[in-house]
């Protein structure tokens, strides 16, 4: 099962790759990894998303939890939670296919960020799988280039993960 | 007080009170080994290889509970250290290690000398720092030595580049006296309320077993599980690392478990009901096929790592604490409620692994004519009354040694158990006569195992210690030859060490006493000399039958009712 993990670690060189390399160490996925410092300046808050059965899930949180440099962290996916992923997406805009692509973008509520004669850039944010609908949505050979940043996620209500 | 970085290194070790530290030196270190210089509270151990020094600092810290600290240089200082900070690693064992870094500017540029010692280390250490300023020292080592020696004790690597260290940059120096932090907290007391869980299902039990590890000798928890034992009558068995937690000659004690595990031990645990795993980490040489594992068992797991419950093994009553903490809380428990074992089951259950203890899976033959490994271990037990300070290499040697040496005191037992590093037994063996000089320290090793760290026989010399080397030589790298023998149909592919040394000559070389053994008559007489010469290393190179396997055998992936107990005898057939 898809899981996202947000955990909050102290901001140090080498924090990321600690938990880069506990993750190949032991042969856990990752899907997405986003990392970004807080309000806080010593802390960095990052949202990972790996997929596994509920052993491997329990056994990846008790190994990040064990990393000195991890203050705190929560499995989101175990309470209700908003998720997150900004895309920006460079497709072949010409022709028919301009008004076409402009059309789908609204639908999905995405933002037309750069358009030259040949090509937009489409800005959307949404959870994973609407982005997945997204780019399956747009004829394949339009797409030119796909950037995505990693889910980031929150949970609803007025609970934190905070210190 | 105003110090440079190299003597805040040199005085937080001292605050710390650290006596020991075994260490190379090398350009990046120079700095620190000049404050060295300038001081005796510190004594420097000078090794001969890096791994030596990791080695043995592993060694005083298992033989006394305290951290060992390691000195070494950057770059080859560093990676040639690795080998004995991953041996720490897996064993839990508090350590400091001291690296130096080119000095900063340098770093990345692939200067001499240089390579990613936090990028190196980092699967291999409990944690890595590297100090970029000299006002960060102090405190960073404090943490070093928290971080290594609380909760589940582990390697730390503190990475210093040359120019924090420069000695003429001086800062003023206070060693914090407490230090906290925010993201490391461990665990100290058990919950209550699972205790007591524990107490209750495990007084209900019909067929009880507790297995113990390393954690009972590292938490140093021993004198409260020989209590546990003793009060509840259960039987115990202890993993490779655990020898010597519950003294080893006792009747409770069923023996080491496990892949060469006795068949006492290996069959109560087949048959167990309530498995009281204590301060054990179901490694897999332990468990065999996990699917076969304790089959009838509701287990209990006592860990100070949280992450150690049902990592390999699913736990129905997990205790996250100190192993100590806990048994006393369970002790308590006990005490006060008056709960009584079955004592009808129990008895019944004792009678069931007498009858297994009668099928006596540890005899071997004897020979007049060659000696057989285990007859030097039962002999070296004999000769030295169990009291050494024993430490091994890897191989067959260390199997024997856990099956014919038992050990009544923990923390006397020093051996690579995780990591299994050859090479391991001879520093480690300094590092334990260095914490304990008026002991008897010993080494078993083979001879494939010792040549991997012969250039310590140089440290021994220079620093007088006597210890006593048994080399059981086979001429084979024995445990490779058994596995090519029983699984690879004897296609012994490169597992004979062609053109060994004279070891009689290599000691005496190095200013040691050699000796060689090569009949069994001359055993005990020759032990006997050899351990009676107290201020003189002597190399006994015994010239074991090169043919003997260790016995009893579990083949990775079988079940605990699965054991070969000699080439022609396995469990399997008969119990089918």
């Amino acid at each position: 099962m898809r899981h996202i993990i947000s955990i909050l670690m102290e901001n140090e060189a080498g924090a990321l790759s600690r938990v880069a390399g506990l993750f190949t160490a032991r042969g856990y996925n990752i899907e997405s990894l986003s990392v970004a410092p807080t309000e806080d300046q010593t802390l960095s808050r990052m949202t990972l998303v790996t997929i596994g059965d509920e052993r491997v899930i329990e056994q990846i949180t008790k190994q990040l939890n064990k990393l000195v440099d991890v203050v705190k962290l929560v499995d989101l996916s175990e309470g209700i939670h908003i998720e997150r992923e900004m895309m920006m997406i460079k497709v072949r805009a010409e022709m028919g296919m301009r008004e076409e692509i402009k059309r789908l973008s609204d639908i999905f509520r995405g933002k037309i960020i750069d358009v030259t004669d040949t090509s937009y850039v489409v800005e959307m944010t949404g959870d994973s799988s609407k982005l997945d609908s997204f780019v399956r949505a747009i004829p394949e050979e339009l797409i030119i280039e796909v950037v995505r940043t990693g889910a980031s996620g929150i949970s609803r209500g007025p609970k934190a993960l905070t210190l | 007080m105003e110090l440079s970085g190299a003597q805040i290194v040199v005085q937080s070790l001292k605050d710390e009170g650290v006596e020991h530290v075994f260490g190379y030196p090398g350009g990046s270190v120079l700095h620190i080994y000049d404050a060295i210089f300038q001081q005796e509270d510190v004594r420097h151990v000078l090794v001969r290889h890096e791994q030596g020094a990791t080695h043995a600092a592993d060694g005083y810290a298992r033989a006394t509970g305290k951290p060992g600290v390691v000195l070494v240089t950057s770059g080859p200082g560093a990676t040639n250290a690795v080998t004995g900070i991953a041996t720490a690693h897996l064993d839990s064992i508090p350590m400091v290690v001291i690296t130096g870094q080119v000095p900063s500017p340098l770093i990345g540029s692939d200067a001499f000398q240089e390579v990613d010692t936090i990028g190196i280390t980092r699967p291999c250490v409990k944690h890595n720092f590297l100090v970029k300023r000299v006002e960060d020292l102090a405190e960073t080592m404090k943490k070093a030595f928290h971080i290594a020696n609380t909760g589940r004790p582990g390697p730390v690597v503190v990475d210093i580049p040359k120019d924090v260290t420069d000695p003429n940059i001086k800062v003023p120096y206070e060693y914090p006296s407490k230090v906290k932090m925010r993201s490391y907290s461990p665990v100290e007391k058990g919950h209550l309320g699972q205790i007591k869980k524990a107490v209750e299902l495990m007084m209900g039990a019909k067929r009880p077993v507790i297995y113990s590890g390393g954690g009972v000798v590292i938490g140093d928890a021993s004198a409260e599980l020989t209590e546990l034992v003793q009060k509840t009558g259960f039987p115990i068995t202890n993993t490779l690392m655990g020898l010597g937690a519950y003294p080893g000659t006792d009747n409770q004690n069923i023996g080491m478990l496990g892949m060469h595990g006795t068949y006492e031990a290996n069959m109560a645990m087949h048959e167990t009901d309530v498995l009281v795993a204590i301060g054990a980490r179901f490694d897999d040489r332990v468990t065999g096929k996990i699917a076969e594992f304790c089959p009838h068992a509701k287990i209990i797991h006592i860990d100070v790592d949280p992450a150690s419950i049902s990592k390999n093994v699913r736990i129905d009553i997990p205790i996250v604490g100190q192993v100590k903490s806990v048994l006393n809380d369970m002790l308590r428990i006990l005490t006060e409620r008056e709960i009584l074992a079955d004592a009808d089951a129990l008895d019944a259950w004792w009678k069931q692994i007498e009858s297994w203890r009668a099928v006596k899976c540890l005899e071997y033959p004897k020979s007049d004519e060659v000696i057989k490994p285990q007859f030097a271990v039962d002999t070296l037990h004999k000769v030295t009354d169990g009291g050494l300070y024993l430490t091994s290499d890897v191989g067959q040697h260390q199997m024997f040694a856990a099956q014919y040496y038992p050990f009544d005191k923990p923390r006397r037992w020093v051996n690579s158990g995780g990591l299994g590093t050859m090479g391991f037994g001879l520093p480690a063996a300094i590092g334990v006569q260095m914490a304990h000089p008026d002991a008897t320290v010993a080494c078993i090793t083979g001879e494939a195992s010792i040549l991997m760290c012969i250039q310590e026989l140089a440290t021994c010399k220079q620093y007088n210690l006597p210890l006593k080397i048994i080399l059981l030589n086979n001429g084979y790298m024995g445990m490779v030859r058994q596995w090519q023998e029983m699984f690879y149909e004897g296609r012994y592919s490169h597992s004979y060490v062609d053109a060994l040394p004279d070891f009689v000559e290599l000691a005496e070389s190095f200013g040691h006493v050699g000796m060689r053994i090569d009949k069994p008559g001359e055993l005990a007489a020759g032990f006997e000399e050899a351990f009676s010469r107290k201020d003189e290393l002597v190399f006994i190179d015994v010239v074991v039958d090169p043919s003997e396997n260790v016995y009893p055998m579990i083949e990775a992936g079988k079940g605990h009712h699965q054991m070969h107990l000699s080439p022609q005898q396995a469990t399997e057939r008969e119990l089918a």
